[in-house]
């Protein structure tokens, strides 16, 4: 097999009921690269991120990582094949410590737990939790409580991260820093990462390339520099905004 | 850790030397007291830490029961060996309801009902067993009461007392050892978040079968220390509604998910049934449901006051270290 790209997705349909929600989606991932997909509300986004994720099924096309088909398999299943996710609407373990919220993301790849717990506190470190550790999820603010979706999530040890909308909601410090931290983990450990994001300042910081679509549909799909200026991106999400 | 250590020790050592000072009546409470510890944690297993809900336990503490003791009645197996029947027997049916009820996506409440409805149909099926004694009863012959024999289970209250501490104490030493374990950070994902948890490679429904099991093994065991300490079974108190609400009235009030909860809910509980049968009577009521009634109304209070349960505010309270699996510092 010949470099086949980490993240292959072609084609891709699903429909709830009569709407169909993603119409032929079709987009590549190479191991290394950061990905944006971006689109209006309702562009159909997160059910893509879904379908990859193993939550809902598709009704047509192709899922690949490294070749291998995710599509059948559960959630957990892809989360182990190398695929971590964030949620748009975050879901801490609000009842216990915000260590153990990312230790157990690290019980995927090991079954001592000391050893999770080691990982655990190297990722909070590396996205400035660690002075929290011992708090309880629930008592943690917003911006902190994505923070913790992307640690646990990295925790698992993910070949491919897909973060949706983890900057949605933080402060343009607050988003410089996350952006940071992802170019960190990207050129530092070639984490691949595909991310959904309405905050125009991370996506120019952090993607090399950017796929957009509209009503399901794919729109266009290049460098972010081209996208923002390409005609029917601006007609369907970025007009009115002023870059 | 250390002041729960001695905590413990202390605890642990006046149950160990309170038949020194003790008499029979006392003791026979001590006993329902670590009983429901016992069978509390158990439970305590399956929602304290999976977080599912299960309110027709007894359904295991009967099978437990009645496994044992016929086997027992019927074909002279020693409790010893019978115990092994008796776990093997509530985890393969708590492994059924578990994998209808997950399979189908039965959640929450659903799923409680579900545990009801095996605990009733069960009632119904053993009233219509001969060889189990039907409605009549299943009774064990009482032999001698002033050995110890734990082979057969048969000999003195002492036994039993003790015997109902050591697995108090075991029971307690495993969950101990669970919750800070891989199995037990999975079960407490999935008792917060079912859709994170698989996100994070959690196999849920292997996960929440596997609680299922486990409790309803370690609850069978506390029915056949049901089964050869009264020596008498009956299908309507063994898999009755009553006798499921009483097991998780412990760990609900002494606090949910955490390790000291059951056995602090069982030391309040119990003795506060038997204070209000004692008060009643010497006041002479003689109101049918007056001890149920005052029960209720104490319950109603701790739930009010203290709705995470009594253990985890005593343990701020006495400024001990949280439990370790999920009880970080708010």
């Amino acid at each position: 097999m010949s470099a086949a790209p980490l993240l292959l997705v072609e084609g891709l349909v699903k429909n709830f009921r009569g709407l169909r929600a993603v119409d032929g989606v079709t987009f590549s991932v190479n191991a290394g690269e950061v990905v944006a997909l971006i689109g209006p509300n309702g562009a159909g986004k997160t059910t893509v991120f879904n379908m990859i994720a193993g939550v809902f099924q598709p009704d047509g096309g192709r899922v690949e990582l490294e070749g291998a088909s995710l599509v059948g398999l559960r959630p957990d299943q892809v989360c182990r094949a190398g695929v971590g996710r964030t949620f748009q609407l975050v879901k801490p373990f609000g009842n216990i410590s915000v260590e153990e919220n990312v230790l157990i993301g690290a019980l995927r790849w090991t079954h001592d737990v000391a050893q999770a717990r080691r990982r655990a506190r190297e990722v909070l470190d590396l996205l400035g939790l660690a002075d929290k550790r011992r708090q309880m999820a629930r008592s943690l603010t917003l911006p902190d409580r994505k923070c913790l979706e992307v640690a646990r999530a990295l925790a698992t040890g993910p070949k491919l991260l897909l973060l949706d909308e983890v900057m949605a909601g933080l402060r343009p410090a607050e988003t410089d820093r996350m952006v940071e931290t992802f170019r960190k983990l990207n050129r530092e450990s070639g984490l691949t990462i595909v991310l959904i994001e309405h905050v125009m300042r991370a996506v120019m910081a952090l993607s090399q390339r950017v796929v957009v679509i509209n009503s399901g549909k794919p729109v266009c799909e290049g460098v972010p520099e081209e996208v923002v200026r390409d005609p029917r991106v601006l007609d369907c999400y970025l007009g009115q905004e002023k870059l | 850790m250390s002041r729960q250590a001695i905590l413990l020790g202390l605890l642990l050592a006046a149950f160990a030397l309170a038949p020194l000072v003790a008499g029979p009546y006392l003791l026979s409470v001590l006993v329902v007291v670590m009983y429901f510890a016992y069978v509390g944690q158990a439970w305590n297993i399956m929602m304290g830490f999976a977080g599912q809900l299960s309110l027709g336990h007894t359904l295991y503490v009967g099978l437990g029961a009645y496994t044992a003791a016929a086997l027992f009645v019927h074909l002279g197996v020693p409790a010893a060996l019978g115990l092994f029947a008796a776990a093997a027997a509530a985890v393969a049916v708590g492994g059924v309801i578990g994998a209808l009820g997950f399979r189908f996506g039965v959640k929450g409440v659903y799923f409680a009902l579900l545990t009801i409805a095996f605990a009733e149909f069960t009632r119904i099926l053993f009233e219509h067993i001969p060889g189990l004694g039907g409605p009549a009863g299943l009774f064990l012959p009482v032999g001698d009461r002033g050995g110890i024999d734990l082979i057969h289970l048969r000999g003195h209250p002492l036994m039993f007392y003790y015997l109902i501490l050591a697995m108090t104490v075991g029971i307690f030493l495993l969950c101990r050892r669970l919750v800070r374990s891989r199995l037990g950070y999975t079960w407490l994902a999935v008792r917060e978040d079912q859709e994170a948890a698989a996100a994070l490679g959690i196999n849920v429904f292997r996960a929440k079968l596997t609680a299922v099991m486990l409790s309803a093994g370690l609850t069978a065991l506390g029915g056949v220390f049901f089964a050869f300490y009264y020596n008498n079974l009956f299908p309507n108190q063994a898999f009755s509604m009553n006798r499921s609400i009483e097991i998780i009235l412990a760990p609900i009030v002494g606090g949910l998910g955490t390790l000291f909860g059951p056995i602090l809910g069982a030391l309040i509980l119990t003795p506060l049934g038997e204070l209000i049968t004692m008060a009643t009577e010497a006041m002479g009521f003689k109101a049918a449901g007056i001890k149920q009634l005052c029960y209720g109304l104490s319950l109603l209070a701790i739930v009010k006051f203290l709705p995470d349960g009594v253990w985890p505010w005593l343990r701020t309270r006495l400024g001990l270290e949280p439990d370790a699996g999920g009880e970080g510092e708010s």
